[in-house]
């Protein structure tokens, strides 16, 4: 039991401390690709409060990532550069945005639930793509110029790829000790009875309907975080973010990392980029080796690669 | 009038071919219970491969005969190897899985035929355009109007008056039973699949002479025929008939009324008959 407790605690603080040392010692272009994985990791561990805590399948979590990365980009055109701004209003946009799409779709169960929020998220999709005055439409909005944060007096930019780096790894960080507390406190215990039994919950006095809503919420809110995150280190906001294809995307990393542990989602997300990155070297066609390699770990690996090994080594007990 | 006219005929045809599309993709969730996320990746493979076999056997007849069956064992692979793995597993996994094959399919198509776009002529007989009502109109399109009921009336009539379309509608009501009563169960599903994938393939290769082949081809069309089975009903016949005549004809006259937003009806649709009769306009709540 001590042995446990040390061991769960020694393992996020080691990849913590791996994290802030990997740009000393990893090539630049390593960097880039790291900041994407920790950003699409925290849209994929938020994405999973619903699938692996809430048992809810969404299939529009990019209409939130996109909602943040939008408001971030229309922001910074319009020259506001304070980091902070940008980040509360992204992730308030997607707060209000999972809030209308939420109130909706949470009334459904399964697929249907999946496919109301694919019509939702392909609905926000429509519009980016075709609003052109303000979403620049297919095209996009550039930005060119980057937030600013005010520290003690000290003028903080982001322009060097390894001071972007340590701006999403903190923002990172902030949000997954957050989802972190939500889930392991009494509302995160009250979503997992609702993933096993809805009924019983209700029952006993739970409003189903109101939980769901403020897991949907919660969920969209991190997942603007990590929308307005992708913006201003792609520079760049797109209508592909709010595509169902984009969409798939935290499904995904959830499924190769393991749903059923929290930071599984995390894993998952890197896998998929390494992946990625070993792929192309030999071949254009990735998507391909993508499907070969996802198909194995659907069928045998029920509880992802991440869940798995830990199962197997640690006995880690399995939410 | 010529307006609501062409208008009319064009969401008819489309809407043909989604219902060929859609009715494999709800007899098989129907019948075996996963939603297909594969199926518009059949309905691209039937296409290319129409696209092969005119070019080999030089006729487009010959193209639609065996360019649907070459699918159908893809079809039947997939689910001997793979889809029976998740009978009855989370959705989610079945989803993925479904998903995973369409990365393959899709990539495969590309390593093979390339990401350029192909095109195809419709055959000598139904090339060129007719009159109708005073406008000259695509004969092929037409042909496309017609084919589509006819398909549905063949299958219904199977459904319903063969004895394989009734032991595959016992199998659908209750599989434990039917396996009981001595009906192959296992078989049963093989064939359902077979019969989607050879549904999805001929409107595939009905396509082809209409819209250039691409790779991206079925991405467009899973999401379509979707919305089609579940705005119709999951499972229903008649469902997924109503269901891709009404998005053919809104999607059609979309641009009439909602400019450049028409792209947003189908989903907007979709969302509204999710929210007001979940279960589908043709299916009894539960």
């Amino acid at each position: 039991m001590k042995i446990q407790a040390r061991i769960n605690l020694a393992g996020p603080i080691l990849l913590v401390l791996l994290l802030f040392a990997a740009p000393l010692v990893i090539p630049i272009y390593w960097v880039m690709i790291l900041s994407e994985i920790l950003i699409m990791g925290l849209m994929a561990v938020s994405f999973n409060l619903l699938l692996g805590y809430t048992g809810l399948l969404s299939f529009g979590q990019g209409a939130f990532f996109g909602l943040g990365a939008y408001t971030a980009a229309l922001l910074l055109q319009a020259g506001h550069d304070n980091l902070f701004l940008i980040l509360s209003a992204g992730m308030l946009v997607a707060f209000l945005g999972s809030l209308v799409i939420g109130f909706f779709s949470v009334r459904l169960d399964e697929i249907f639930f999946a496919m109301i929020t694919l019509g939702f998220g392909m609905l926000f999709f429509s519009i980016a793509h075709n609003w052109r005055d303000v979403t620049g439409g297919s095209d996009g909005l550039p930005v060119f110029s980057s937030p600013t944060l005010n520290l003690f007096g000290n003028q903080l930019t982001f322009y060097t790829p390894n001071s972007m780096y340590y701006l999403i790894l903190v923002s990172v960080l902030v949000g997954l000790g957050l989802l972190r507390v939500i889930v392991q406190s009494p509302f995160g215990l009250i979503l997992k009875a609702l993933r096993e039994n809805k009924q019983r919950v209700s029952f006993v006095g739970g409003n189903v309907k109101r939980l769901r809503i403020a897991a949907f919420t919660i969920s969209g809110t991190f997942t603007g975080l990590a929308g307005v995150l992708f913006c201003v280190f792609n520079t760049m906001a797109t209508p592909g973010f709010m595509h169902w294809s984009f969409s798939a995307k935290p499904v995904i990393m959830s499924v190769i990392g393991g749903t059923g542990v929290f930071l599984g989602p995390l894993f998952g997300a890197g896998i998929f980029f390494v992946l990625e990155q070993i792929i192309i070297q030999f071949t254009e066609n990735w998507m391909f080796f993508l499907g070969v390699v996802l198909v194995p770990i659907v069928l045998f690996f029920p509880e992802g690669v991440f869940g798995t090994l830990l199962n197997k080594f640690f006995k880690q007990e399995i939410k | 009038m010529e307006y609501l006219l062409l208008n009319t005929l064009n969401g008819l045809s489309w809407g043909m071919l989604l219902f060929l599309i859609s009715v494999g993709l709800t007899t098989v969730f129907g019948v075996l219970g996963v939603l297909n996320f594969a199926h518009g990746s059949l309905f691209m493979l039937g296409a290319y491969l129409c696209m092969q076999a005119m070019q080999y056997f030089d006729s487009f007849w010959l193209g639609l005969l065996v360019g649907p069956l070459c699918a159908v064992v893809v079809g039947v692979l997939m689910e001997k190897f793979l889809l029976k793995q998740v009978y009855g597993r989370d959705v989610s996994f079945q989803l993925l899985l479904t998903f995973a094959v369409l990365l393959i399919l899709d990539d495969g198509v590309r390593m093979i035929w390339g990401s350029g776009y192909h095109v195809v002529d419709p055959p000598v007989l139904l090339s060129g355009v007719m009159s109708v009502a005073g406008q000259d109109y695509p004969v092929y399109r037409l042909f496309l109007i017609l084919v589509g009921p006819l398909i549905g009336a063949l299958l219904w009539s199977f459904f319903h008056f063969t004895r394989w379309g009734k032991t595959i509608r016992a199998a659908s009501f209750d599989n434990i039973m039917a396996e009981g009563v001595g009906i192959n169960v296992p078989l049963i599903y093989t064939a359902v699949f077979a019969l989607g994938t050879w549904l999805a393939a001929l409107g595939g290769a009905l396509a082809a002479p209409q819209q250039s082949l691409v790779p991206s081809m079925g991405e467009k069309i899973i999401i379509e025929s979707f919305i089609v089975v579940v705005v119709g009903g999951l499972g229903s016949f008649p469902g997924a008939f109503a269901g891709a005549l009404l998005l053919g004809l809104l999607e059609s006259f979309g641009t009439e009324f909602a400019g450049r937003m028409q792209m947003a009806i189908p989903y907007l649709l979709l969302a509204v008959i999710l929210l007001v009769r979940p279960h589908g306009l043709f299916k009894k709540g539960v």
